[in-house]
């Protein structure tokens, strides 16, 4: 938010005590990010709830959480293959609540609301344990299913043996990358697009305080393009999560196929 | 960058909620509700599977019935046909009968009129002859004075009209 007509964007993401104080890393703090997540989890019980009828001819609601739900279960089946039933749950966990919390994270709500949305998976706490968990899936169901025979994951199959010892180490060190670039990317993808959005946000407002001709060209150069911007991270709220969850699941399927 | 600067501040409480909000997510919606829901599709689906065989049977059953229907339709057209052409040379021969009779009455009809007309015809004959032969012996004697015997007269008469 500007504060004193300077911009500054990294306002949004701010952590702020509602309840109690931060202290000594005190985890019990109830902060904004807290009531976020809460939102988050609550609207996803909601329309899960909306689910339950379990009626034999659904209704919309029903068909969308049926939808949803069949949605991932074919991307995990379809890259893990028949063991996938047992990861669905993750993998499931993982898409619904990156999906909602960028969803709402993108809603306009401080036009209506009080307060705008804090957007939780611009917080590389939530988006990095969520990587961390997958990856300590990965690691526990390869070893667990193949032990020492995982490693055979990094060597290709039918190359030559010189090759073998080129690619082995970069396959090694792309293996290692992946918990990074796995949980960076949706955050880095929603900071991004909030900084944006935040940016031409505070144009906008400077633009009109300017009562000048040239202010009005930028203002409604700064509204199209923020139209433009929020359409994007509507899709891109959707396509992280997606991406997410369906990386999950070819790591998962690696580990438990090996190739 | 706030995530960066705050990190040590407030990362317990960050893991503390994401844990509260992933394991409700993971245990109660996607191990409590996911499978439900998926067994009310599969639910479904079996049904919709199961009524479309029921359905398939269904279809196969009329169809059979039909072709029965059809083959006792195919018999009964032939019973019919014949039945038809049995009645109609039945009916031929009634009327055939029926002709005959009423053409043997009638030739007898005609037979007792034809017997009828020979005796009158016959008796006139007789009754011609009869006066002819009397009015032979009456001219006889007239003309020659001869008496002639009547029965004479008759045959006279009688060899005359057989010429």
């Amino acid at each position: 938010m500007a504060a004193g007509g300077k911009i500054d964007p990294m306002h949004q993401f701010v952590i702020e005590p509602i309840f109690g104080s931060f202290g000594h890393n005190n985890p019990f703090v109830f902060t904004n990010s807290a009531l976020w997540t809460l939102i988050v989890l609550g609207t996803i019980w909601i329309f899960m709830f909306g689910g339950m009828k379990r009626e034999l001819i659904p209704g919309r609601w029903q068909v969308a959480v049926e939808g949803l739900i069949s949605f991932v279960d074919d991307m995990v089946n379809v890259s893990i293959g028949p063991e996938g039933k047992k990861f669905l749950p993750w993998v499931f966990t993982a898409f619904v609540f990156l999906l909602f919390a960028n969803l709402i994270g993108n809603m306009p709500f401080g036009i209506y609301a009080p307060a705008h949305p804090f957007t939780i998976t611009a917080q590389f706490t939530f988006t990095g344990v969520m990587s961390l968990i997958t990856f300590a899936i990965v690691l526990g169901v390869g070893f667990w299913k193949h032990g020492l025979h995982f490693f055979s994951l990094f060597v290709p199959k039918d190359a030559p043996l010189v090759f073998k010892f080129v690619i082995a180490p970069i396959e090694l060190v792309s293996f290692l990358v992946r918990p990074f670039s796995l949980g960076l990317r949706p955050f880095i993808a929603m900071f991004a697009g909030h900084v944006l959005l935040d940016v031409f946000g505070n144009f906008v407002v400077q633009a009109l305080n300017s009562h000048s001709a040239g202010g009005i060209g930028i203002w409604l150069l700064s509204m199209a393009f923020i139209m433009f911007v929020s359409m994007i991270e509507l899709l891109v709220a959707a396509i992280q999560a997606y991406v997410f969850a369906i990386l999950t699941s070819l790591y998962i399927g690696e580990a438990v196929n090996l190739h | 960058m706030p995530q960066l600067s705050q990190l040590s501040e407030v990362y317990l409480s960050q893991f503390l909620w994401l844990a509260i909000a992933l394991g409700f997510i993971f245990f109660v919606i996607a191990r409590g509700m996911v499978p439900k829901i998926q067994a009310t599709v599969e639910t479904r689906e079996s049904k919709i599977a199961g009524d479309l065989e029921a359905a398939q049977k269904a279809r196969a059953a009329a169809d059979e019935t039909e072709a029965a229907w059809r083959a006792r339709m195919d018999l009964a057209r032939v019973d019919a046909a014949r039945i038809a052409e049995e009645a109609k040379q039945a009916s031929a021969h009634e009327t055939e009968k029926k002709v005959k009779a009423a053409a043997d009455k009638l030739h007898r009809k005609i037979e007792t009129a034809e017997d009828k007309i020979r005796e009158a015809s016959q008796a006139a004959r007789a009754e011609i002859e009869t006066f002819a032969a009397q009015a032979a012996q009456e001219m006889v004697q007239r003309l020659t004075g001869i008496t002639v015997d009547s029965k004479q007269a008759a045959e006279a008469v009688r060899a005359e009209f057989n010429v």
